[in-house]
């Protein structure tokens, strides 16, 4: 046996993952409340006994860890254009596992240099400009970044022209130059700054956040949690040497407070006669929603959703699931365990925010009548051929409806201009492993893909 | 550091305009000249002329309108410009930009009025903008 030790410090729990890399199994898994504020380590090791008491002493041969504890990876972007490289410095810092706090285009202004001061980001992107194009605002934006206090790290992204120019400005920083996001018009290119962010995520952050402590005992990778997500969904999805993927997938995690949604899928129009405008998106994306969240964002559910839908889904009146909802919004820990009319409630919940997490990440199609007949513009990614859905979250995963949950993920002919996926077999992570499995693969990522192919519970198609 | 010494041109067909033959013709016509150019394809509205014309800080703007329709998708765009800090920033339109006969001094006059700096009728040659760019760019004896 040789036992790897894989630790998730969430921001309310941190969990743990055991794996045996030689037999390829999941040794046990375990959770304690994070204690960042206090020592970390005693929210390990309380999870490290509940573990041991399901496994048995273990001596673990290698150790990994990813954390979004203490507010996870905090991002502000400014871009110049909001469509355009705004847009891009907001896929690249999502792609890198951030949570934005804040997304700026065109110049900054006091008022925004206030707002950011209160943000206290643990990185800027600053970005702006096409290579050889606008030099003014990203200059600018420098020189309103330069006097802030206190200062947090600066990757400068925009147009290679004024890259030089930023870092004098922002002598006294700690600045990071990296190639445009955007070098060319519609050209993607986040890779290199979200390496960056990683790595100054790696090097800095996880002293400043008090994770040093646990940082000791752990052998080298300390990614953000999302990162570590999107890393295994990758390896689902494409595979690696030795072992096949599932195909191009959708994966959606559920959570308290937000709904993170994944694609991997390349998503381009699928006929010659569709035009598609806008920014071609990644590859990876990976997108959050801020206001659709099961408990501390469940008001959030029913403002984009429309009560109506939450209370005929869930066979509730409308009085009742406002009840309902403003008492878990207060209660946020409280569970159905039973209940009747909350299980109905979470189902609806689950189901709507699930649907609308899905219709923002999706493209749309736009079918449009010209001088030369019928033809459609899409915008975003098309998802819709997209065969596989993988679903998490402690809604999705403490239900036995949980097919019928995730089915909400798929195309609906009530939306139709949305593109979701047609048809989809559902993975259901049971266990709470991506996280752990992406972390897995920075070593293991034959044995990590194997680990999900086996964990994750396969439903089938749930049309 | 290339690409800074051409000047760059934004360019596509506006509208729901779908002509794509013409706008790739131009594109390697500008680009032969010696120009960077955006292009932005077929069906483009004026906010993204305008998006991409800040980004790339664009020396000019090229619109094509193919279908007839041009003259209504063309309205409001250089207040639009002016608005998004674009003051000032040349622009030509070419190509079927009116419907039906009609004479295209009253046209080129409508479009000058609305703002633009040159409007070409259906058949112009590339070389012929060409020329007008170089001459709107100031860019006299240069090879662009």
């Amino acid at each position: 046996m040789k036992a790897v030790l894989l630790i998730d410090f969430g921001s309310t729990y941190t969990k743990l993952t055991a794996v045996d890399v030689e037999s390829e199994t999941v040794l046990g898994t375990a959770q304690s409340f994070t204690t960042i504020g206090t020592d970390i380590n005693d929210g390990l090791n309380n999870a490290l006994a509940i573990l041991q008491e399901k496994t048995g002493k273990v001596e673990f041969a290698e150790t990994y860890a990813c954390s979004s504890a203490a507010g996870g990876l905090r991002m502000v972007t400014s871009g110049l254009v909001p469509e355009l490289t705004g847009e891009a410095a907001k896929l690249a810092s999502l792609g890198a596992g951030a949570k934005v706090v804040g997304i700026y285009a065109f110049q900054l202004t006091e008022d925004d240099m206030e707002d950011i001061q209160k943000a206290k980001p643990d990185i800027f992107l600053l970005v702006g400009g096409t290579d050889g194009g606008n030099t003014e605002c990203i200059l600018h934006n420098a020189k309103m970044l330069a006097s802030i206090q206190p200062k947090f790290p600066i990757v400068v992204a925009g147009n290679r022209t004024a890259a030089r120019e930023c870092e004098r400005i922002l002598a006294g920083c700690e600045v990071y130059i990296c190639p445009n996001v955007m070098p060319k018009f519609g050209v993607l290119k986040i890779e290199e700054t979200q390496k960056q962010i990683r790595e100054i995520f790696l090097n800095r952050i996880v002293q400043a956040k008090g994770l040093s402590a646990a940082a000791e005992l752990l052998d080298d990778i300390m990614m953000p949690t999302p990162s570590a997500v999107l890393q295994a969904m990758e390896l689902l999805a494409q595979g690696c040497e030795g072992e096949s993927g599932i195909g191009e997938l959708v994966a959606v995690d559920v959570g308290g407070a937000t709904t993170d949604i994944y694609s991997i899928a390349d998503g381009m129009p699928e006929h010659m006669s569709t035009v598609f405008k806008g920014l071609p998106e990644p590859y990876a994306k990976r997108t959050v929603e801020g206001d659709i969240g099961m408990r501390y964002s469940i008001q959030g559910i029913l403002d984009a959703v429309g009560i109506h839908r939450v209370a005929q889904k869930s066979g509730l009146t409308q009085a009742r699931v406002q009840e309902l909802v403003d008492y878990l919004k207060e209660n946020t820990d409280k569970v159905p365990d039973g209940n009747d009319e909350m299980e109905q409630l979470d189902f609806a919940l689950a189901s709507m925010a699930i649907e609308e997490a899905v219709r923002r990440h999706a493209g749309t199609i736009e079918e449009t009548y010209t001088m030369m007949g019928q033809t459609f513009v899409q915008e975003g990614k098309n998802l819709t051929k997209v065969g596989q859905i993988v679903v998490t979250g402690g809604s999705l995963i403490h239900t036995r409806r949980t097919a019928e949950i995730a089915a909400h993920a798929l195309y609906s002919p009530a939306q139709p201009a949305s593109l979701r996926p047609k048809k989809a077999g559902v993975w259901v992570d049971r266990k709470y492993i991506l996280a752990a499995m992406g972390l897995l693969s920075t070593h293991y990522p034959q044995t990590a893909l194997r680990i999900m192919k086996k964990e994750l519970e396969y439903y089938g198609d749930p049309e | 550091m290339e690409n800074r010494e051409k000047k760059v041109l934004v360019i596509g067909v506006i509208g729901a305009d779908v002509h794509a033959v013409g706008n790739k013709i131009l594109y390697h016509a500008f680009t032969e000249a010696g120009f960077e150019v955006v292009n932005l394809g077929v069906m483009v509205s004026q906010e993204e002329y305008i998006a991409a014309a800040i980004e790339s800080n664009a020396d000019a703007i090229v619109i094509s309108s193919l279908y007839g329709q041009g003259e209504l998708d063309c309205r409001g765009m250089r207040e639009k410009c002016d608005e998004a800090g674009l003051k000032g920033i040349p622009l030509v339109v070419g190509g079927n930009i009116v419907i039906g006969k009609q004479k295209f001094e009253e046209v080129e006059r409508r479009f000058k009025d609305m703002g633009y700096d040159r409007a070409f009728p259906p058949g112009t040659a590339p070389e012929t903008t060409i020329e007008a760019l170089r001459e709107l760019l100031h860019m006299d004896g240069e090879t662009a």
